[in-house]
């Protein structure tokens, strides 16, 4: 039982981060039908200007807020500089759905190549700013930290801020509208160009988010955050690609379910059992949890 | 001044000629019908004409503007409203996001509210049905929900394509005489884009007929439903 709860915690805390990366993915496919692989790499840089942060102030807050706007940023010019162009230039043909997404690989392995350039390929500890020592009851000692607490209430503070946008405000009409039918959200007015860069920001500060507090309790590399970019995707995938919530689902589902693996079957299985989760979720709902079934011709 | 001047308007698919030079002029305050059969170009008119497509050739002007190669968020700015084919509503979102999407640009909020209260009072079974998705509703229902969102921008000039399509026949009934009394009411001018030939004519001040991208026949309403040649060709019966 002991076990199970710990399992269950554990899951729920690892369940937050790969949410917060599908929430980066979904966003983004949303506003641009891209899948945007760069996603790890942009996380992973705002995840060393963090780093960078923490190591010259010692202040996690600070490091936190930095490497969360400058997540936000790296979207923008990814969309404006990189996407836009792409869009322009290769507008029809099956090339027109690939161009972006070899264009997201590229820009992956250019972030990895920088980083490395300025803060070298080996490790760099991160060190966390709350304690990772799990909490004590008692006799017994749970694997839950207070680094672990930190991540859940981060990452539920940063979905309430985004459901509160989306669901309550112009800004969030604008985007949902743009994502569903961008031309009848056009004739009302809204500049879907826009609006499609700020999917982007936002997809950019999550994925930050998510590198940053995953990061302490783990040294970080330039590809340290590559797994954390497929549980994202596959939860993404389970959660219908399309939707908010259902990213936030899948991504839970998928932390649990791993979680639970872990404890009672062991590591080497948690990449199969990712996939395996994957292909079970798809074979009884192609659409995902939250997708719609129509087929949409955006 | 002119209201809608389109001259020698010309406009590709492609390969595919759609418009082979289109000329007419709509007056402030008018409703004109386009009336065509599928193909004849109807929808790729209305589509040139609120930003969405580029047109190859021609100009067109809005009260002496030019409106060509202008973006459809920027046209609904300067009052020009295009309802798109087939119940244009977003079904995901909910009635009162829907309509919220109208007024989303506008700055005069208090205008915003006012006028959604207007069109609420003029299609009550929305007010009835605020926080369902749009995919909940009925055709008849969707078209005054697109016909209800496009208001809330205050146009001037609404570009209607196939409101009846898909229709029962007493709901469309209803959707041309609500048409009617709305341009009467705002003074809007209305370029309606229609296959139900009659029903159109019979609230039109003019008719355009366009076959294959070009216009065969123009006249006010009244000429073109009582001439017998055009019945047989055009208007169906």
């Amino acid at each position: 039982m002991q076990q199970a709860i710990n399992a269950l915690l554990i899951g729920i805390s690892n369940g937050f981060i790969y949410s917060l990366m599908a929430l980066a993915l979904v966003l983004v496919w949303r506003s641009t039908r891209v899948i945007n692989f760069a996603q790890a790499g942009q996380a992973i840089l705002s995840t060393y200007i963090a780093f960078e942060i923490v190591t010259r102030t010692d202040n996690f807050i600070l490091a936190f807020i930095g490497g969360v706007i400058a997540g936000a940023l790296v979207g923008a010019v990814v969309e404006i500089l990189l996407m836009r162009t792409l869009f322009k230039h290769v507008s029809d043909g099956p090339v027109a759905a690939l161009a972006p997404v070899i264009a997201s690989l590229g820009l992956l392995g250019l972030i990895r190549s920088i980083i490395g350039m300025v803060w070298g390929n080996d490790q760099k500890p991160f060190f966390p700013p709350v304690s990772t020592n799990g909490f004590t009851f008692g006799e017994t000692t749970v694997p839950f930290s207070r680094m672990n607490l930190l991540i859940v209430l981060g990452a539920a503070t940063v979905m309430i801020i985004f459901t509160l946008i989306f669901q309550k405000s112009n800004l969030g009409l604008a985007l949902r509208a743009a994502a569903f039918q961008p031309e009848i959200a056009r004739l009302a007015g809204v500049r879907v160009g826009e609006i499609r860069t700020i999917g982007w920001i936002f997809a950019g500060a999550a994925g930050a988010v998510a590198g940053i507090l995953i990061s302490p309790n783990d040294a970080i590399t330039p590809y340290s955050l590559d797994s954390l970019l497929i549980f994202g995707f596959v939860a993404a995938v389970i959660g219908g690609l399309e939707s908010l919530t259902g990213a936030v689902v899948g991504g839970l589902t998928l932390g649990i379910g791993l979680s639970f693996i872990l404890t009672y079957i062991g590591t080497s299985l948690i990449f199969p059992a990712t996939f395996v989760v994957l292909a079970l979720v798809l074979l009884i709902r192609p659409q995902g949890l939250f997708g719609s079934k129509a087929a949409r011709n955006a | 001044m002119n209201g809608l001047t389109v001259k020698d308007l010309v406009v590709d698919h492609g390969a595919i000629t759609a418009l082979n030079g289109i000329s007419f002029t709509v007056e402030p305050g008018q409703l004109a019908a386009i009336i065509g059969s599928n193909g004849a170009g109807k929808t790729t008119l209305l589509r040139t004409l609120s930003g969405l497509k580029q047109a190859s050739g021609g100009s067109a002007q809005w009260l002496g503007e030019n409106i060509l190669g202008k973006k459809p968020e920027n046209l609904v700015r300067h009052g020009i409203s295009h309802v798109s084919e087939g119940k244009s509503v977003i079904p995901e979102l909910t009635v009162a996001e829907n309509l919220a999407l109208g007024g989303i640009w506008r700055k005069d909020k208090k205008d915003v509210a006012a006028v959604t209260n207007e069109v609420l009072e003029l299609f009550p079974r929305l007010g009835e049905r605020l926080s369902q998705r749009a995919d909940t509703l009925s055709g008849g229902e969707r078209q005054m929900l697109a016909i209800g969102r496009a208001l809330i921008s205050r146009p001037k000039l609404i570009l209607l394509d196939e409101p009846s399509l898909g229709l029962a026949p007493l709901v469309i009934e209803q959707i041309f005489q609500t048409i009617d009394q709305l341009r009467h009411k705002l003074g809007l001018t209305i370029v309606l884009v229609e296959q139900n030939a009659m029903s159109a004519l019979r609230i039109a001040d003019i008719g355009i007929i366009i076959n294959l991208g070009k216009i065969v026949a123009t006249g006010t309403a009244t000429e073109l439903i009582n001439d017998p040649a055009l019945h047989a060709a055009y208007l169906g019966y």
